[in-house]
């Protein structure tokens, strides 16, 4: 960096670094909400120079969480925070010699990740504590995984979660303004626009409204489905195999039983780009029973075809089904 | 940013892969590609920094060609996961710097040295995971060291102490903003940090 045209030059990976640290920065804030996730996830999109720049700042973000795990229990802070820097600046002297013991303590990967699925696809994600979440369609999963607490951020989408069980360290999905904590469990999470619904399968949940004062938690047993919308929480029972039904996405498959047209055109349109429409409001309440891949629209407006005679109309990415 | 993508040379179709990065259609999946590039790629900065400083004129530059790097390793991810990285992202900086030397006409090709022959980009293992944590631990305590004060006092109440915002903005008599400022300088510092050889600034 000798002269100014040079100092131009490297500007330029400068500037993009400290962007991305900035977005760091607000991404760490308690508050953080979806809102601000679509906003970051609209800076990285742009450009991979954005993406690159951020991946970096939030590898070595996470890793310098290492710092932290050099915490000792070093009773009540005092005020005098001069002393309190002097006694971390010891302990980091110590564990820089000790390195390998604090490495080794480390074994459950201190970071928080991001995972986005497309429309139409899956991923299963595998915790290092041995649960797995697996994410279905459409969907953004956030996970901050700390030796205190496991918790994610459905921030939109849907997701089963296989959770092992650690009292010490309770697991806790944070879905729009909801959260629900696992109390040794297998629970699915859909978290749509404005509505939340939450089932369990196996073992015990609580659902609360994120600690906000006079909302009560409900705790889900197996078979428990509760619905919560901004205002509401509904909680209703199904069987295990109406359960079993709903995670048919697990095999690519959607289940419909005395589902009407367009509920079920919907589930559809969440797994794939080509649209379905119902263009007569008359059809709309047709009711559906079976089993079909969720990729193969096709397969699925061809029988509808067949089955109620409905005309079926390609616009491009869009099938209008009519009478 | 389009300049220095041109001048990049390889892949000539940055508009492609974005619009695969935001799809990710019938390519690997963005989650994929970004845990590919966390895990195999940045753990490669402190060798690339160092190939980049040795083949390259102007070491300030090397920050600079470390991240068009980067760019042009994770454009090729999106389409396909290289495997193994290492040889592949240390091709990718010997291209760069070959076109760049070919545009600027002010080296020849022959100074780019070769990564091979340097020794550092064969894909062999690397010392234990004991001894890199020691490494990286190291690093990342001269990166808080070197922290102005008051930014390393806030990185520390935030990373050591966990406090958030409010509580750090008291403890230090400074507003939240002001906070956010020293975090995310220091997140920058600490980015340099974890991956920098010292000896290298």
């Amino acid at each position: 960096m000798s002269d100014n045209l040079e100092q131009q030059w490297a500007s330029a990976a400068k500037d993009i670094r400290m962007q991305a640290s900035h977005w760091r920065e607000r991404r760490d804030r308690d508050d953080f909400g979806p809102a601000d996730q679509t906003e970051l996830d609209t800076w990285l999109a742009q450009s991979p120079d954005n993406m690159v720049a951020y991946l970096r700042v939030d590898d070595a973000w996470c890793r310098a969480d290492r710092l932290g795990a050099l915490r000792r229990p070093i009773g009540p802070v005092g005020p005098e925070r001069r002393v309190l820097i002097a006694r971390i600046a010891a302990a980091l002297g110590l564990a820089a010699v000790l390195g390998v013991v604090a490495y080794s303590q480390m074994d459950t990967p201190v970071r928080e990740r991001s995972y986005t699925t497309a429309i139409g696809s899956r991923e299963l994600i595998k915790l290092a504590d041995g649960s797995e979440i697996e994410l279905n369609t459409d969907s953004v999963l956030r996970t901050r995984i700390t030796r205190e607490e496991r918790r994610v951020w459905l921030d939109k989408g849907e997701a089963y979660f296989n959770i092992r069980h650690d009292a010490a360290r309770p697991f806790v999905v944070m879905a729009g303004t909801h959260r629900v904590t696992d109390l040794g469990t297998k629970f699915f999470v859909r978290h749509d626009t404005d509505r939340l619904e939450v089932a369990v399968m196996e073992g015990s949940a609580q659902v609360d409204a994120n600690g906000k004062t006079g909302v009560k938690p409900a705790v889900l047993l197996p078979g428990d489905v509760v619905v919560a919308t901004a205002n509401s929480i509904l909680e209703t029972k199904k069987s295990v195999q109406d359960l079993s039904d709903k995670l048919g996405w697990r095999q690519g498959m959607l289940v419909f039983h005395h589902t009407t047209l367009a509920d079920a055109a919907a589930e559809f349109n969440r797994y794939n780009r080509e649209k379905i429409v119902i263009g007569d409001g008359a059809i709309a309440r047709l009711t559906i029973n079976g089993t079909f891949p969720s990729r193969n629209v096709g397969d699925f407006t061809h029988l509808t075809q067949e089955v109620f005679g409905l005309h079926v109309e390609k616009q491009g990415d869009i099938a209008v089904l009519s009478r | 940013m389009a300049e220095r993508r041109e001048a990049a040379g390889m892949a000539e179709t940055p508009d492609n892969n974005r619009e695969a990065l935001s799809q990710s259609a019938g390519s690997a999946s963005v989650s994929a590609v970004n845990n590919w590039f966390v895990r195999e790629v940045l753990p490669l900065e402190n060798a690339l920094i160092q190939f980049l400083r040795r083949s390259w004129r102007n070491r300030g530059e090397a920050e600079d060609l470390c991240h068009d790097v980067y760019v042009k390793v994770y454009e090729a991810a999106s389409r396909e996961i290289p495997d193994p990285a290492k040889p592949f992202v240390f091709a990718v900086a010997r291209n760069l710097l070959i076109n760049r030397s070919r545009r600027e006409q002010i080296v020849s090709i022959d100074t780019v040295a070769d990564p091979d022959t340097l020794g550092i980009a064969r894909d062999e293992p690397g010392p234990d995971r004991a001894a890199i944590a020691k490494q990286e631990l190291h690093r990342l305590q001269a990166a808080l060291d070197r922290l102005p004060p008051r930014c390393r006092e806030a990185v520390v109440l935030r990373k050591i102490e966990g406090l958030p915002r409010r509580e750090i903005a008291q403890r230090m008599g400074i507003s939240e903003a002001t906070v956010a400022e020293h975090l995310a300088a220091g997140m920058y510092a600490l980015a340099d940090g974890i991956h920098e050889n010292e000896s290298g600034k």
